[in-house]
């Protein structure tokens, strides 16, 4: 017979036992079973009561379940079950040819794929030594700000709803659909684009783009605008959102947090500016970081706010870079055959989400010996446990949603 | 700090449990003993000249050629900004390695990634389980010679033939809708 656990962390041999349903009989022991660490019983005993949040709630922004032990409203433990969405992009990886990678990592964080698929584009020119072209790197920082305009435009506008603010997500989407058109436009795919080739990226940019997208830019400053009147600064959303899901500075850098989620702590740290890449360093902007205007400083709503500030500065960067756009043939660089030197690289960048990095291993041969995406919505969802930790039930959408977690990133 | 500093220092501090040093790569590299890399790990941590406060990525890799598997730490200092790459090479069944969750939290899902994905078993681990994959799946995928079970609870999980190697076999794939 199986042994008893407590309901939190369903082992193995627990998931015979769920509400004594045989569900699942599980006879293969798995290997140093004795030392799987089991939970305290002394965190399930008296009114505490478990909680399913999930997978198929619409405020976990994709199929993520999180178990809650909770004592009435207080939940004294958050226990994140990531996987449902696993595709295991790692192994297909390699399988196939080093281009033929690019749309599968177009799928992981499906809601910014362009700054997906330049980090694994970079980290293959890092590995086979290539340069690319002034066109292609303005081209690229171009894709790369839009991309981040539109997935922070999704990332407000839902956390609106989340927290019960319906109009702002109208907003937010009205504007998201230029930016969508505009991809169209370029590349004929809305979401999922392939754009970004190793040595180039696929399209020039057609003409009267830069009519068009310089046009978006000038009256996205307006949205932005509306988006601080309706949310920001609405005494409901503050009094919601800055006292709950404090992540302290010390904190996010044990766990090794990134992007706006580390900079919402406090912490001024984005790789376009100490580390650049594409040229970054030429362009003129700001890092926003959290500034504890309503709460303690890394609270659910400096993380909210560091995004709309960034869109601003995402705004600033495209206009300097519609302004220089040099001429150029964008695949020019581009290598008939992608076969790079046995080796190994890492490289990172700023996406909306955080630092994505690839870690890609080469034996040599087309085919890639390994392909690692380190992804940063799975290290936010590690923090979550830590930060959840004592707030409410009906905060726990406030603090999901203040991550900006992907989940086809985080299970991959 | 450059690599070959921080190098140097490993090999004063900890005498021959540095294997090797590649510094002439793409991303250079330094191989240790797996037996100490929690120790290895916390001194990196807390050395005030090191300060490596973030534990950038940790995953594993598999060579069956080499009859070995790896497991890589992606370091970072915020503090001095330098970078180092630490790697530990294991057996490639029941592998057991130390485990630096004690140093950088973050490596609690990280450990729990490479156990599920590569079959690594990290001692002292606080909650290793299964974390991507469902807990009765049987294997870890990401090893070379894993093979795809025909089904997981009825449901079939064998992909098809690839293309390319339909095409090998002399299969006629249609370019079009009309041929």
């Amino acid at each position: 017979m199986p042994t008893k656990r407590d309901g939190l962390g369903l082992g193995p041999q627990a998931i015979e036992q769920r509400d004594g349903l045989a569900i699942v009989t599980v006879e293969k022991q798995i290997p140093w079973s004795e030392e799987i660490p089991t939970f305290s019983i002394e965190a399930y005993q008296g009114d505490d009561m478990i909680l399913n949040m999930g997978p198929q709630h619409p405020s976990t922004h994709g199929v993520l379940r999180v178990e809650l032990l909770t004592d009435g409203e207080v939940v004294k433990e958050a226990r994140p079950h990531i996987g449902y969405l696993h595709r295991n992009f790692e192994k297909h990886a390699e399988n196939i040819d080093y281009p033929g990678i690019i749309p599968f990592t177009d799928r992981m964080d499906y809601v910014a794929s362009m700054a997906n698929s330049l980090t694994y584009a970079l980290t293959i020119e890092k590995l086979m030594g290539i340069q690319v072209n002034d066109r292609v790197n303005t081209i690229r920082v171009l894709m790369a700000e839009l991309q981040r305009i539109a997935s922070h435009l999704l990332s407000v506008g839902t956390y609106g709803i989340d927290i019960g603010a319906f109009t702002p997500f109208l907003h937010c989407f009205r504007d998201r659909e230029m930016v969508l058109d505009l991809f169209e436009w370029l590349c004929g795919a809305r979401l999922l684009y392939n754009y970004n080739w190793i040595g180039g990226v696929s399209h020039d940019l057609p003409d009267g783009w830069v009519e068009k997208c310089r046009h978006f830019v000038d009256q996205f400053g307006h949205t932005i605008d509306e988006v601080d009147e309706l949310l920001s600064f609405n005494k409901i959303f503050t009094k919601r959102t800055a006292t709950v899901g404090i992540l302290p500075p010390d904190l996010a850098v044990n766990y090794a947090i990134s992007g706006p989620n580390l900079r919402g702590s406090g912490i001024k740290w984005d790789i376009r500016k100490e580390e650049p890449y594409c040229g970054y360093e030429n362009y003129d902007f700001e890092v926003p970081i959290g500034t504890a205007e309503h709460g303690p400083i890394g609270s659910c709503w400096d993380r909210y706010y560091v995004r709309v500030i960034e869109m601003r500065e995402s705004c600033k960067i495209i206009l300097q870079a519609l302004d220089r756009l040099p001429k150029g043939d964008v695949h020019e660089h581009v290598p008939k055959r992608v076969k790079p030197a046995k080796g190994e690289a890492y490289f990172r960048t700023e996406t909306p989400r955080g630092e994505l990095a690839y870690y890609v291993v080469s034996d040599g041969g087309l085919i890639p010996s390994r392909v690692k995406g380190r992804s940063p919505c799975f290290v936010a969802m590690s923090v979550f446990e830590e930060i959840a930790r004592g707030e409410m039930i009906a905060d726990m959408v406030a603090i999901i949603g203040s991550l900006d977690i992907v989940l086809g990133e985080i299970d991959r | 700090m450059t690599a070959s500093d921080i190098q140097q220092r490993l090999e004063q501090k900890f005498p021959g449990k540095i294997k090797r040093a590649e510094l002439e790569v793409v991303d250079l590299f330094i191989v240790v003993e797996g037996t100490a890399i929690a120790e290895i790990c916390g001194w990196l941590r807390h050395d005030p000249g090191m300060a490596f406060d973030m534990l950038h990525c940790l995953s594993g890799a598999d060579y069956p050629k080499e009859e070995k598997m790896e497991v890589v730490y992606h370091l970072f200092s915020l503090k001095h900004r330098h970078w180092i790459v630490l790697k530990i090479e294991v057996p490639r069944e029941g592998a057991k390695v130390p485990t630096v969750e004690n140093v950088w939290k973050t490596a609690n899902w990280h450990e729990r990634e490479v156990y599920d994905l590569y079959g690594v078993w990290f001692d002292g681990h606080s909650d290793l389980r299964r974390i991507l994959l469902p807990d009765d799946w049987e294997g870890h995928p990401l090893k070379k010679d894993w093979e795809w079970p025909e089904e997981w609870h009825g449901i079939p999980v064998k992909p098809g033939k690839q293309m390319v190697q339909r095409v090998k076999e002399g299969e006629k794939l249609g370019v079009g809708p009309f041929d």
